[in-house]
């Protein structure tokens, strides 16, 4: 027992421990890329932090003594292992343009990004699930589907934001326009999201869905005389989840991505706006605290489906599959 | 070996390959065409594709009135003969406005894509084709990018060199580049190892020529079409970035930069944020089911 135990959970610890390292790697290949375009490819960073050189003249000292502060006059190795130790210690540096700490401006206006993007991704994976159970395998419901998700795919998400804002705020007076505060705020910047982020979500479930439903073992459930929505539910949709892997970063991608988008549209609260209006004023470390704090959500939700993901298969849990 | 690292290496496929794949599935065969030849949907997108290709040319053709033309009599005025998609908040004529953007969208999503295809061709064909430091060296530096949204990346490098058409045009092409390279280097290493360039180097060709001749046009023929459909992908994202207000700046018409500002008159005027969007929405489209269209052709011919 112990001994068969013992080999279904060492490999899958191995293999937690390998992806763990691997996200690891990706992190610190993201934090020397961020270096790189905080102090190798801009001009002089000490224009960024003072303003435009055609508005602002500094004097010798005055340039010395920001490039001092800031660590600029110091051999670039060093600054590279500075900044390295900084982020260890959860550290992003100070924004050029507000001259705080960027993990408090973060931190500030974390909340509403946080709530939308939790809105949105569960919009997603309602519609992506309601809609690739009801449309695989029948011919009528997959066609419509398919031009409606073509349609949606192609779309530029603000605009369908923009067509939700006209029709529901401005038309039929449902929902508020903008802000962000109660749930009616939430609705249309995360239907809004979802319904870009969904699409590819459907299709990958749908064909899952309808490779598994053509396995031997959902005819064996269907001569034991279950319905089609217990073969669907219980049999086929374990199965479909697997691929559904390959678009997680495509996911947090969307959900970032959109909710930069859905902010600046729906004039709400949160570090999307922050990311806009810090890359209109060339505020590199404060855009790339939160490329960086981006790459970390990917990393952390990518190593969760590969710790949840053999939970789910069991064929994941053990070697001897092939 | 064991079957846990094909798993792995399976997990993560370049994003674009992931959509162009699960989008390409036979089975909307009414639009699919027959053995023979493209359907109808192909056509009409080649159709679409085709006036835009003309508005970028020659925008003085098609357009009714001049883009930048203000009529103070007729602010926000809604869809008319005169005006068939009405006119925005100085009276300029939407119409005209979207065919004179034209040139603009269709510039951002092949420039982009061209840098993407390009640089991402050159450094996946090296890689694939066995520099051994190279090909590490992308295959780490593609899982790092894979970790930034596109939009976050194309974000950082304007908040780097600055705002302006040409940087969106880089930024969005630089944030493409790791996905074709990737995509390119998986074809060039398996067209490296087929049949044909086996019988090739059995034949004593040497290796210019099995290079050039046979595996550079079999790896990078796949990855052109599936650059068909990343040029609406660009677009997209370069229509996301103008709405940031991040592209051209108004008056110049520009869809992207259209709808940014149609935000404040949505109350007034719903044609002011439809129609951009629609345009934008069509090319999109258009560039996909092309692309679909003609990824199916070669994988049917291929397979």
């Amino acid at each position: 027992m112990t001994q068969a135990r013992g080999r279904t959970v060492r490999p899958y610890l191995r293999r937690i421990g390998a992806r763990a390292l691997a996200g690891v790697g990706v992190l610190f290949g993201a934090a020397t890329l961020g270096f790189l375009a905080l102090y190798v490819l801009p001009g002089d960073p000490v224009y960024a932090i003072a303003g435009n050189p055609d508005q602002v003249s500094l004097s010798a000292e005055q340039v010395a003594a920001i490039r001092e502060t800031y660590g600029f006059d110091q051999p670039l190795y060093q600054q590279y292992l500075e900044y390295l130790g900084q982020l260890v210690r959860g550290d992003l540096g100070t924004s050029y343009q507000r001259q705080q700490p960027v993990t408090t401006l973060i931190a500030d206006q974390l909340g509403p990004t946080v709530q939308l993007a939790a809105a949105a991704f569960a919009t997603t994976l309602v519609l992506a699930f309601a809609v690739s159970l009801l449309t695989a395998k029948r011919r009528f419901g997959r066609g419509v589907s398919s031009v409606v998700e073509l349609f949606f795919i192609s779309a530029p998400g603000f605009w369908v934001g923009i067509v939700l804002l006209t029709v529901f705020s401005f038309r039929l007076g449902w929902l508020p326009a903008i802000g962000s505060g109660g749930w009616q705020t939430l609705v249309l910047p995360a239907l809004t999201i979802a319904v870009g982020a969904a699409p590819p979500l459907i299709q990958v479930l749908r064909n899952g869905l309808e490779d598994t439903l053509d396995e031997p073992f959902v005819l064996t459930a269907r001569t034991r005389g279950l319905s089609e929505a217990a073969v669907r539910l219980r049999h086929a949709l374990r199965h479909a989840l697997i691929p559904l892997t390959t678009l997680t970063g495509f996911l947090v991608g969307g959900l970032l991505g959109g909710a930069v988008i859905a902010e600046t549209l729906f004039s709400r609260q949160g570090v999307g706006r922050v990311l806009v209006t810090a890359v209109t004023a060339n505020d590199v470390p404060l855009v790339l605290g939160l490329v960086l704090l981006a790459a970390l959500a990917y990393v952390v939700v990518n190593f969760l489906v590969d710790v949840v993901y053999p939970l789910i298969d069991p064929r994941l849990r053990s070697e001897v599959t092939a | 070996m064991s079957a846990t690292p094909e798993v792995t290496e399976a997990a993560e496929p370049p994003p674009a390959a992931v959509l162009a794949g699960t989008v390409a599935v036979p089975g909307r065969r009414w639009t699919a065409g027959s053995r023979r030849g493209f359907g109808w949907a192909f056509w009409v997108s080649a159709a679409v594709l085709g006036l835009i290709a003309l508005a970028a040319v020659a925008p003085s053709l098609l357009a009714p009135h001049d883009p930048l033309a203000t009529d103070l009599a007729a602010v926000l005025a809604p869809p008319s003969a005169e005006h068939v998609f009405g006119t925005d908040e100085s009276g300029r004529d939407i119409a005209s406005r979207l065919v004179h953007g034209a040139r603009n969208a269709v510039l951002l999503g092949v420039g982009a894509t061209a840098i993407a295809v390009g640089v991402g061709s050159v450094v996946g064909v090296i890689a694939g084709l066995g520099n051994r430091l190279l090909d590490g060296l992308l295959m780490r530096l593609t899982d790092v990018s894979l970790a930034f949204p596109e939009l976050l990346l194309a974000l950082l490098i304007i908040a780097v060199f600055g705002g302006g058409t040409l940087n969106v045009v880089l930024a969005i092409g630089i944030a493409g580049i790791p996905n074709y390279a990737r995509l390119i280097r998986g074809q060039t290493l398996a067209v490296r190892r087929s049949g044909y360039v086996e019988a090739a180097r059995g034949i004593g060709l040497n290796r210019r020529r099995i290079v050039t001749g046979h595996v550079l046009p079999n790896a990078i023929r796949p990855v052109i079409v599936l650059a068909t459909i990343g040029i609406g992908t660009a677009t997209l994202a370069g229509a996301g970035l103008s709405f940031l207000g991040l592209g051209v700046s108004p008056p110049t018409p520009e869809w992207g930069s259209m709808l940014s500002v149609s935000r404040n008159y949505l109350e007034l005027a719903w044609w002011y944020g439809a129609f951009p969007g629609l345009a934008i929405t069509a090319l999109v489209i258009s560039t996909t089911t092309m692309g679909r269209q003609l990824q199916a052709r070669v994988e049917g011919r291929t397979g």
